[in-house]
């Protein structure tokens, strides 16, 4: 049976645990709220308790389980191997399973079980925001007017006008191409950051590479599977699979932390008992890849002529550098253009705090994490901080905001794009001059 | 059960936030870091902010004669943390101020709540270390760690926590607050009170402060790695580099079943065929490292053994990484991993390295042992699966055993992880009918109603 649908599949990882409590240095929530519910191994322990039956299924354990960022700083620090981002979900699983969803998730996660439904409802959001939403001065960010669900203090950026897939054409080709791949947009880049959509595309591109919109596609579902809903996440699963392996691509890319994790692992953990799924899943995952890896392991960077001036700061997104292993593809893109200064910041890969809906229904103890994220990043002293993942970028920049600082955010491709965009402006001043 | 009105009272101290009454999260505090020992819930889990919330919560444990259990982060190996007796568990970790550092007098004040890491790393800037390193730096609070008087890896050249706690604010059980010692080095002043809280478990008294030494940082450290092929030599080579007057910041040994299952783990480039290696750490001015390390080398290589010197940052880490993988490698290898600390005198180390295989062959159970080697420390880990009844008798068996041995050769129970419930049956064979009436005796004296983490160490 697949990892997720029973709490009993994973007894063997709860066993593994040997209770050292060495989470608790890095459990971003442990950190602010020292409780010992809060960190990995109080979970564990309590997942056990659940397991052997001398705990119920209550509203309190659903309000311990759902304090957790799925950042996986536990598992990258246990000694023992343990996977405690695993334990979790599997338990919110088994609490959505008895106790069911809450209502509003309810709704949000049956409009995304269809497809087209979910288009159309985001196509309209993004015509009546502006009731809900009013702009922040001189930027492109908005605040909640209404209890709309998002925190009267928090800055976002609003849907764009456009998604990303009505935008674009769906083939974007080029003269002489090196490979063919599918782009897989993910939500961020479809509705909100369409301008780094474009940029995905046109870095791709640059680099010979024909690029593919399936138009069809969807959601990669995994804020449904983080919230334990794993049926609706395993027919988002299904649907996907099914638009991306319709025609044959050299490859799957992505632009974000939490799509390139569907890809790569979640779609085989879901489907694992599912023959035909399972096996399509597990060929998917293997040429599926963020831009930045594809770029630099797969087909070789276009080091780019233009020069870029800027000293920028690169935060990892928790899913891409734990979940994937991705964090020295996305440097070395940037390090591929000329003038850039990449200067660290400390603990680049501690989380942000974001975690999809948990920022929405933690604000106050999510935008604690991020200020630690924010201080961070500022002492670095960039021009520009750099990123991976949509989640991620909002959050920052809602935190930049916070803290005074108009330093922009931008995705790793974004800039990539521009160093290439330059280098054409110089190369036709050249024809001209 | 408690009485009614106490967790009102409770929340009228510290809050609502900071009161836990839910069997959910009650379930998170029921155990620590040890292995095989049953889990308790307490009643009521209350965390305070300060020094007179501590002094109230005192006095209504006093008031209403409820089990008050202390518990820092909840990493020790000793059972210490678990409230066998129920009651109120109270957490320290909010009290985690560094209070001040004092330059001149090289010394620290902090609140028990705070990380032994991060008071490393807030004055490693001023080139001070505080030296005690337990496996647990970077989650165990100095409280935690103080009342467990806990070891580490340098301890051979550095002592272990009671080397270095100067002062201490403690709240006895009646609710009084007492203060004892202080910055000053030179101190005979009445018994003496500092030595006898820290190691005490949380069975006297709550710390609420602690004044601790800090040392210049040594400027200057190089390490080594010595292979064996036989145990006799690697005991040779401990007592050799001792002899010759080198006192090792670390003098680590890892026996033939720790680096077969480490080199299994973590593919480090282990001689698996080697009976024991050493991991050796010398630090101090680079003049003296220098001479330091060419007396190691000279020492291994007389005694067989072939070393392998770090010469970069990087070589360095590469040797440690060894070291550092040990328990992880061992705890991976099966459920339950039962990890003591008997410790002989140095010169005992060779035997209680035959006796640690008897046991293991006796028993037919996998035992690999590591430790520090220069302070004869050792961890005999037992692996091994809770689940199977009739193996964790053998276990039983094994380590009633282990203690026997360490016992006979001179040793003693526990090096670093202290008594608290796993090793209370043996205490009586160590401190015999006298000894043990004089720790029932301090007890009774400073905790009169028994109520200070009840039924560890000893029970009244």
């Amino acid at each position: 049976m697949a990892k997720y649908d029973n709490l009993g599949n994973i007894k063997a990882e709860i066993t593994k645990c040997m209770k050292c409590g060495n989470c608790q240095a890095v459990c971003p929530i442990y950190k602010e709220l020292f409780g010992e519910s809060g960190v990995a191994r109080g979970k564990i322990q309590i997942a056990k308790e659940l397991l052997e039956g001398r705990l119920e299924y209550t509203d309190k354990l659903k309000e311990i389980f759902e304090l957790c960022l799925t950042c996986k700083a536990c598992a990258a620090n246990c000694p023992c191997g343990v996977k405690p981002d695993e334990i979790i979900l599997a338990t919110r699983a088994a609490l959505v399973r008895k106790k069911g969803l809450p209502a509003l998730k309810r709704y949000i996660f049956g409009a995304l079980s269809k497809p087209k439904r979910f288009r159309m409802g985001m196509g309209m959001a993004a015509k009546f925001q502006a009731f809900g939403l009013k702009k922040v001065d001189k930027k492109e960010l908005v605040k909640a007017r209404l209890p709309i669900g998002i925190d009267k203090r928090r800055v976002v950026r609003p849907l764009a006008n456009k998604s990303l897939l009505t935008q674009m054409p769906e083939n974007n080709r080029v003269v002489q191409p090196r490979a063919k791949v599918a782009f897989f947009t993910g939500c961020m880049l479809n509705y909100i950051y369409t301008d780094a959509g474009h940029a995905v595309v046109q870095v791709l591109n640059a680099n010979d590479v024909d690029v593919i919109l399936p138009k069809k596609q969807h959601c990669c579902g995994i804020p449904v599977f983080i919230n334990g809903d794993m049926e609706t996440a395993k027919e988002i699963a299904r649907y996907n699979i099914d638009i991306f392996s319709a025609e044959k691509y050299d490859a799957i890319i992505t632009h974000c932390g939490t799509c390139i994790g569907a890809w790569a692992h979640h779609y085989q953990e879901l489907l694992a008992d599912d023959p035909e799924y399972g096996t399509k899943a597990k060929e998917l995952a293997e040429k599926s890849f963020d831009v930045s890896q594809y770029l630099i392991d797969h087909i070789g960077i276009k080091e780019p002529v233009g020069e870029m001036n800027y000293r920028v700061t690169y935060h990892d997104p928790c899913h891409m550098v734990r979940g994937v292993g991705i964090s020295d593809q996305p440097r070395q893109v940037v390090k591929s253009i000329p003038g850039i200064e990449l200067v660290e910041m400390k603990k680049p890969d501690r989380c942000c705090g974001m975690a999809g809906s948990f920022s929405l229904s933690h604000y106050n103890l999510s935008s604690r994490i991020r200020d630690k994220k924010i201080d961070d990043a500022l002492a670095a002293k960039p021009e520009l901080v750099l990123t991976s993942c949509g989640a991620c970028r909002m959050q920052l920049e809602d935190g930049l905001y916070q803290a005074g600082s108009d330093i922009p955010v931008k995705y790793v491709a974004e800039i990539l794009a521009e160093a290439y965009s330059s280098e054409r402006g110089a190369a036709i001043e050249r024809e001209i001059g | 059960m408690l009485p009614g009105n106490i967790v009102n009272e409770l929340v009228q101290i510290v809050g609502k936030e900071n009161v836990l009454t839910e069997q959910e999260e009650l379930a998170a505090y029921a155990f620590d870091a040890t292995a095989d020992i049953p889990k308790v819930l307490p009643e009521v889990v209350v965390t305070p902010c300060n020094a007179e919330q501590v002094q109230q919560i005192v006095k209504i444990a006093d008031k209403y004669e409820a089990p008050l259990l202390t518990r820092g982060s909840g990493t020790n190996l000793s059972g210490g943390t678990v409230p066998i007796k129920k009651g109120i568990v109270m957490v320290m970790v909010k009290m985690n101020k560094i209070i001040e550092v004092d330059y001149n007098n090289l010394t620290a004040t902090v609140q028990p709540g705070v990380i032994i890491q991060d008071l490393n790393d807030a004055i490693a800037q001023y080139d001070l270390l505080y030296p005690p390193d337990p496996g647990t730096v970077a989650t165990a609070t100095m409280g935690g760690s103080v009342a467990e008087c806990s070891g580490g890896l340098r301890g051979l050249k550095y002592g272990v926590t009671k080397d270095y706690v100067m002062g201490l604010e403690v709240i006895l059980a009646n609710g009084k607050v007492m203060r004892c010692g202080g910055k000053t080095v030179k101190n005979v002043t009445a018994y003496d009170m500092v030595k006898l809280f820290v190691g005490s478990e949380g069975t006297l008294g709550v710390i609420t402060e602690i004044i601790v030494k800090l040392i210049p940082a040594p400027e200057a450290r190089k390490s080594a790695m010595a292979t064996f092929k036989s145990i006799d030599d690697a005991a040779s080579a401990i007592m050799g580099i001792i002899s010759n007057k080198v006192i090792p910041a670390t003098l680590e040994i890892m026996d033939n079943v720790t680096i077969k299952t480490v080199e299994n783990y973590a593919h480090v480039g282990l001689p698996t065929d080697a009976e024991a290696i050493l991991l050796i750490e010398v630090d101090g001015i680079p003049e003296v490292v220098e001479k330091e390390a060419q007396a190691v080398a000279r020492v291994c290589q007389e005694n067989n053994g072939s070393l392998k010197i770090a010469e970069t940052e990087q070589e360095r880490d590469d040797l440690w990484e060894a070291r550092r993988a040990a328990l992880p490698a061992l705890a991976q290898v099966s459920p339950t991993t039962v990890l003591e600390d008997a410790t002989v005198p140095r010169s005992k180390i060779p035997d209680m390295l035959k006796a640690l295989r008897g046991i293991a062959n006796k028993y037919q159970l996998p035992i690999g042992t590591f430790g520090h080697a220069g302070d004869g420390n050792l961890h005999p880990t037992i692996l091994t699966d809770e689940t199977n009844k009739e193996e964790m008798e053998r276990v039983h068996k094994a380590v009633d055993e282990i203690f026997e041995v360490a016992l006979k050769l001179g040793g003693t129970l526990s090096g670093e992880h202290g008594i608290g419930i796993a090793k209370q049956k043996y205490l009586e064979k160590e401190f015999g009918e006298a000894g043990i009436e004089a720790l029932e005796a301090v007890k009774k004296a400073l905790d009169p109603k028994n109520l200070l983490n009840p039924g560890k160490i000893v029970n009244v």
